[in-house]
């Protein structure tokens, strides 16, 4: 399970976490201000950030979805874990792990108010960290080579994903703050800048702490890296700082960067081993790393802050990656008790505009008692582009991290040329109606995803007043949105040819959703033709009761003819039920169907982004075996030369295995999460779809009980 | 074979021994190539049962020998139209040219609308004052041999139809209104009720078809749920029960069909094609009406020494016109009697049953619908 627990700690998770976070977050509130204030002073605890990042977001997870209270959270054995990492970054690691680094030592560290100078202080907390991760790497041989390339490991694998990550995050942060209180609100949604700045004041106690561990945490890292990372391993870093200086050109970061800078060339002097070089990765990876991380750093705050005994809490930690194991499972069962306040209608389509530039805006109006709302009842108008924005914008942030994203209804040219050419065209009102059913189930799924619910965007969307025009929707139209989805789907299926499934389940879920495809597909022609054989007989009967009607006025028996014309009303009546329900069968079966054609798109989606992630990690694995091979080669050549650069090069391809594995892992997690999701949604989806359908074949059948039992009479009355 | 003679006889018979109401056509077999209905009725004397086995061509047996050509009073009576002749493809299946010819009469299992179209037609001619005692009824009802082996020449029936030349007759000028009325009434009523049985009949083919891909969705969903496993119980409850839903819809459109087709359809067919017979009737009237039109102009026009033999003929045609004529007269009043009479026993059962099969479907409804609230979601 430490497998598992460690793959959460990759970057990707983080929004997840935040996701995961934010609904106990909203009862929850100290905690998460307390978190973000931390993320804002302790920039440079890069090294510990990566390392509890795992246990964060488990101590999240199991939180959410058990729906326990937040305050129990803090007796939990896993929050405690979190708890511990947050306010002592190396003594954390220490007491997670079964060596015997006391406890304690986190608590002279607070207590000393450690100057991020002291370079023996530094020393030892170095050997400290590096022994939990060791440790922890069960798996790997016991080498200090290998242990701290580890370390740096973490540190690489969040630049690969910072810019990316920080756009996320940045935004989460608003949510969170904005559910938590008011004071900090501000600070949030601003840059991190002010945050900066301004933490002194709302938490000023902490600060000093934090600056403690902000500070001497990098060093620690750097040292282990920087003792490590001697020569041309350090090339790949150097060139991610590159990329991420440029991307990460915040005050903040620059802060930051200072600070880490000064403290760097201490450490450096005092070890005697670093180059400038070496200073300057290390260098860029801290700031890097204050920058993705500060969400959680945020989180990890308000631990420290409130419980403010971690000490105690450390005996725990011992229990924690067993609590975790079973979380995950947990995970699977209790997912569901989601109980959302939300309710979202679409109305009142509205042509705006003339001629070919006309487009059709929507009223969406939400009602809610979700905190996270400014007000219970608002309503914005969206256009269709909107809606394929908004899945666009989520797709994008949730999509690689194994989440369904629910897929919007396609564009259709054909049917909103006729809303713009047409008037009064009966066609083109079936199709606004059938478009506005389908935006508002969209809508409404995606809001019933906890996670997605959180998103900013999301809220945005549902809130703001004036969105900014959704542009590039071009690829969702039509066509190319079935196009994607299936290139998508062979993606799969090649991979899973070449993958070697470990785990039954996914193998089995994946043939599941392929075979439901498949069958829902076949479904889908079958109702359609059914609808137009309803169609057809609704067509017939009209056409019948008209003859039925000049047959009563031709005829001189007048009881005859009175009946007549009586069964061409009643024949009129019965074409209007069959005209209603030819509709309930398509609005109810049809579309019904096609959503989840559309959905078991994004279901196969999730799966190929697990087998992308597992292409990865085997990718990694085969480098890192060449690697090993060319080591050795070059001690049967006897190079001694380049041996340290091989080292080097395997420590990194080792980290980099460890990391895509874990991410492999945690994919592997949520996606598994989101299809039992996503099929109890879908058992309560179709429940609740047939019994709306078997409803309305009831009430047209009660009414041709009346139509029959009106005529009756009229027929007997034939003399 | 002297038919006079014979016919003569059956028309001093005393009549029907059988009742008319009894007659029942069970059931069709198909014997090789040809489909053999096996009749039932019951004497009026004793109520004993007489059970015999006949072919198309038994019928039209009947038909032919209910109308004697030499009997000119006969000219005016409607004759209960027999239906085409079913066709049985070796797969036993209705094709569209049968469709097209025999609307719904083509329809049903084992040939029941055509039975009961048949025995339909026995009963009219039983209940017909004149045609019943006919003894050719009788013989085709309660002979044990089949009387279609002495098969009758060709009557008036195919000839009619032969002759196009005489259609334009259709449009002659009535001398008499009631019968000039009658024709236009008639002529009218039998085009409408024509296109409305054929769109009934459109009606019945989309139900059909309705049933047909109701029961292919219920099957498929039902396929669906077999191929997968328990993983998703839930699930495959909600779909089982949705299967079984559209399996009632299913019954739904197949009792309606079955209903519309055993009641209103045959209703509409006989109808329908009644009033064929009594444009016929009209015709064939119309037709000895222009006959004696010519003879009074040729009689005016004749020389004296021809002018006793015209008169002759003028004359013998007036009797059989005016005979005719009063027979049509008749005819057309009791016809419409009837008529109205099968379309509301057509209507009324029509009603009734589609009233129960509501009922029936309505209750079937609201069953599914507490079955499947109740339907656990998880």
């Amino acid at each position: 399970m430490k497998m598992a627990a460690s793959s959460e700690r990759s970057p990707p998770p983080f929004p997840d976490a935040e996701d995961q976070e934010s609904e106990p977050a909203l009862r929850d509130e100290d905690s998460d201000e307390g978190a973000d204030i931390f993320l804002g002073t302790n920039p440079l605890e890069a090294m510990a950030d990566s390392t509890f990042s795992a246990s964060d977001v488990l101590s999240d997870l199991p939180n959410d979805l058990l729906g326990e209270p937040p305050s129990a959270v803090f007796g939990d054995p896993l929050s405690n874990i979190s708890k511990q990492e947050s306010t002592s970054n190396p003594a954390k690691q220490s007491s997670k792990l079964p060596s015997d680094v006391p406890c304690d030592i986190f608590d002279p560290l607070h207590g000393t108010g450690m100057e991020p100078k002291d370079d023996g202080k530094n020393a030892s907390l170095i050997d400290i960290v590096i022994n939990p991760v060791t440790s922890a790497k069960d798996n790997l041989p016991v080498d200090d080579l290998l242990s701290q390339p580890e370390i740096d490991i973490p540190a690489k694998t969040k630049t690969e994903q910072p810019a990316e990550l920080r756009s996320e995050e940045r935004p989460k942060d608003e949510p969170l703050s904005v559910a938590s209180s008011k004071p900090k609100k501000d600070l949030f949604e601003d840059s991190p800048e002010d945050l900066f700045s301004e933490l002194p004041k709302t938490k000023a106690k902490t600060k000093p702490q934090m600056d403690l561990f902000g500070d001497s945490s990098p060093d620690l890292f750097m040292d282990a890296k920087a003792a490590a990372d001697t020569g041309p391993g350090r090339n790949a870093p150097a060139d991610l700082f590159s990329e991420e200086s440029v991307a990460t050109t915040t005050s903040k970061s620059a802060k930051s960067n200072i600070s880490a800078n000064s403290i760097v060339t201490a450490n450096s002097k005092a070890n005697g081993v670093h180059s400038d070089e070496e200073e300057q990765d290390i260098f860029a990876e801290a700031t890097v790393e204050l920058s993705l991380d500060s969400p959680h750093n945020n989180r990890k705050t308000l631990d420290t802050t409130k419980p403010s005994e971690p000490a105690s809490s450390l005996s725990a930690a011992a229990g924690s990656s067993k609590a975790q194991a079973k979380t995950l499972e947990e995970l699977e069962e209790e997912e569901s008790e989601d109980k959302f306040e939300l309710n979202i209608s679409i109305t009142n389509p509205e042509k705006v505009g003339d001629g070919m530039n006309a487009y059709m805006a929507y009223k969406v109006s939400t009602q809610t008692t979700l905190p996270m709302f400014r007000s219970k009842t608002f309503t914005v108008r969206r256009r269709f582009s909107d809606f394929l924005g908004l899945y666009e914008k989520l797709s994008e942030k949730h999509s690689q991290n194994g989440y369904i994203v629910p897929p919007p209804p396609e564009k259709s040219l054909l049917g909103m040329t006729k809303v713009k050419v047409g008037k009064d065209d009966p066609s083109s009102g079936e199709f606004v109606e059938r478009r506005r059913a389908s935006l508002e189930r969209y809508l409404q799924r995606v809001v019933c995803h906890p996670s997605l619910l959180q998103d900013p965007d999301v809220r945005e969307f549902l809130e703001r007043e004036e969105l900014p025009r959704a542009v590039n929707t071009q690829a969702l139209s039509g066509a190319g949105f079935l196009k994607m989805i299936n290139k998508a789907t062979d993606a799969v299926s090649k991979m899973t040819i070449k993958m070697n499934e470990s785990d039954v389940w996914f193998e089995e879920k994946l043939q599941e959703v392929e075979s439901e495809d498949q069958q829902l597909r076949k479904l889908h022609a079958v109702v359609d033709s059914l609808v137009s054989h309803r169609k057809e007989l609704s067509v017939n009967t009209a056409v019948f009761a008209k003859s039925v009607a000049m047959l009563g006025s031709s005829e001189d028996n007048t009881a005859l003819s009175r009946a007549l014309s009586q069964l061409a009303e009643l024949e009129d009546k019965i074409e209007q039920l069959h005209q209603e329900q030819a509709g309930n069968d398509f609005f109810v079966f049809t579309e019904l169907l096609a959503d989840y054609i559309r959905l078991l798109g994004a279901v196969r989606g999730s799966f190929d982004q697990r087998m992308k992630s597992w292409q990865r990690w085997q990718d990694a694995q085969t480098t890192l075996q060449k690697k090993r091979e060319a080591e050795a080669k070059l001690l049967w050549a006897n190079k001694p030369d380049k041996l340290q650069q091989a080292k080097d090069e395997i420590a990194e391809w080792e980290g980099k295995v460890t990391q895509y594995e874990r991410e492999f892992e945690r994919v592997s997690a949520t996606v598994r999460k989101e299809v039992i999701r996503f099929e109890k949604e879908k058992a309560r989806d179709f429940k609740k779809q047939i019994i709306k359908y078997l409803e309305s074949l009831l009430q047209s059948q009660q009414q041709l009980i009346k139509y029959w039992e009106a005529f009756l009479p009229e027929a007997k009355a034939i003399a | 074979m002297n038919r006079s003679g014979k016919t003569a006889d059956t028309m001093e018979g005393s009549g029907l021994t059988i009742s008319a109401s009894s007659i029942k056509v069970n059931e069709a077999t198909l014997d090789e190539d040809t489909l053999v209905f096996s009749i039932t009725s019951q004497k009026l004397s004793n109520g004993m049962g007489v059970c015999v086995c006949r072919t198309y061509e038994d019928f039209e047996w009947l038909q032919q020998s209910l109308f004697a050509p030499d009997e000119p009073d006969l000219h005016g009576v409607i004759f209960p139209p027999l239906p085409a002749k079913l066709i049985m493809s070796p797969q036993s299946q209705i094709n569209n040219k049968t469709l097209k010819q025999l609307g719904f009469l083509a329809l049903g299992d084992c040939c029941r609308t055509y039975c009961e179209a048949l025995e339909l037609y026995l009963q009219q001619v039983a209940l017909h004052p004149i045609l019943s005692k006919n003894k050719a009824l009788e013989t085709l009802l309660t002979n044990t041999e089949s009387p279609g082996k002495q098969r009758a020449k060709k009557g008036i029936f195919n000839r009619l139809s032969q002759v196009m030349e005489e259609k334009r007759k259709e449009s002659h000028k009535d001398v008499d209104d009631f019968f000039q009325n009658e024709r236009d009434n008639n002529s009218n009523m039998t085009a409408l009720t024509k296109v409305t049985t054929e769109r009934f009949l459109d009606v019945v083919l989309a139900e059909q078809r309705l049933s047909v891909a109701s029961k292919h969705l219920s099957s498929s969903i039902q396929l669906w749920v077999n191929q997968e496993d328990s993983a998703n119980a839930a699930f495959s409850k909600i779909c089982l029960k949705t299967s079984k839903v559209f399996e009632t819809i299913k019954r739904n459109f197949e009792k309606t069909a079955e209903n519309n087709i055993s009641t209103l359809g045959l209703g509409l067919d006989l109808q329908s094609r009644y009033q064929e017979a009594e444009k016929e009737m009209l015709f064939r009237r119309t037709c000895k009406l222009v006959e004696l039109e010519a003879a009074n102009k040729n009689t005016e026009r004749a020389k004296a020494n021809k002018k006793g033999i015209m008169e002759e003929v003028r004359n013998v045609l007036e009797k059989q016109f005016d005979g005719m004529s009063s027979m049509a007269r008749q005819e057309v009043g009791r016809f419409h009697q009837s008529r109205v009479a099968l379309l509301r026993t057509a209507l009324v059962s029509w009603c009734e049953q589609q009233l129960n099969t509501a009922t029936e479907i309505a209750a079937l409804y609201s069953e599914h619908l507490e079955a499947c609230q109740k339907l656990p979601e998880e």
